[in-house]
């Protein structure tokens, strides 16, 4: 891991900068990595005084396994939210929970909720002024405390070890 | 090398009909579901896969196009993945604050959208002298 200094604030947005720039120019010429790590220095200069403090990522590794596993949730949700949507009689069993949230830092809560919106039947609809509760609309639920000890055990455990907060 | 057009020409052809039908089977969500919030499922999600497999169809194409591999896409599909659930989380998030009306099967009794009895507007409210002594 790169420790911060001070012409270098954020160095994780740097490389991603870095990478995004090179994705979008579609090549790895030197002219592409010279302009690339160019505005890789100079955006997060000048846009840090704007950034809340980012909690440090202590497990890289397991952000990968974290990815790898929310894609492929991803494709299993499209196929129970196809289900429900072309069921002919139109039954689906919504509800709305509220869920109880374990994480305190602003960033993990973020991609708790956008992972909850991305898999399986379930939308993050609002998440209380105290931060403490995540209000989920569920498409088709049998068990309601079923389904949150899953994104417990599936998602926000995961997301505590990553940033150990 | 004829059998290898031939098999990616079948896979983009897969990733495209793939593609379609679930942005169909999204915008199909739309039509059929009965209220607000049951209706954002389709297109937060299914339209996730659906433009995620349409642009791996891009991908493949101008990879063998091209010669190369051409990722350009990628970058599509992480801001899609980024703003998607954004987007739908701030609708839901005004839906509540109008307090859209919800499918009657609907359980829970979040407090959002309960009514709150105590604010009346000025022609509900008694008028005149007050009755208190």
């Amino acid at each position: 891991m790169i420790r911060p200094r001070k012409w270098l604030p954020m160095p994780l947005l740097s490389v991603l900068l870095l990478i995004v720039w090179l994705l979008l120019m579609n090549g790895v010429a030197l002219g592409h990595w010279l302009l690339g790590g160019f505005l890789a220095i100079v955006i997060p200069l000048i846009t840090k005084p704007f950034w809340e403090a980012q909690p440090r990522i202590k497990k890289p590794w397991l952000m990968v396994r974290y990815f790898f596993r929310v894609l492929l949730d991803i494709v299993v949700a499209n196929l129970e939210a196809s289900k429900v949507i072309l069921d002919p009689l139109g039954r689906a069993r919504p509800a709305f929970v509220e869920y109880p949230l374990e994480l305190q830092e602003n960033f993990a809560i973020t991609m708790l909720a956008s992972t909850i919106t991305l898999t399986p039947g379930t939308v993050s609809a609002h998440l209380r002024m105290d931060g403490t509760t995540l209000l989920i609309h569920v498409l088709d639920v049998d068990d309601i405390g079923d389904m949150k000890r899953h994104i417990h055990e599936r998602y926000e455990r995961p997301l505590k070890e990553i940033f150990e907060c | 090398m004829i059998a290898l057009y031939t098999l990616m020409e079948g896979i983009i052809a897969f990733f495209l009909i793939a593609g379609s039908i679930f942005a169909l089977i999204g915008s199909l969500g739309l039509a059929r579901m009965k209220d607000f919030y049951m209706r954002l499922h389709g297109p937060s999600k299914i339209s996730t896969l659906g433009v995620g497999c349409v642009l791996l169809a891009s991908i493949a194409y101008f990879s063998l196009l091209d010669g190369g591999p051409s990722l350009r896409e990628l970058l599509i599909t992480i801001f899609l993945f980024i703003t998607a659930p954004v987007s739908a989380h701030l609708l839901s998030k005004s839906a509540l604050h109008q307090k859209l009306e919800r499918d009657p099967r609907t359980r829970g009794n979040p407090e959002e959208l309960q009514e709150d009895d105590d604010e009346r507007t000025l022609e509900e409210t008694p008028q005149g002298s007050s009755k208190l002594p």
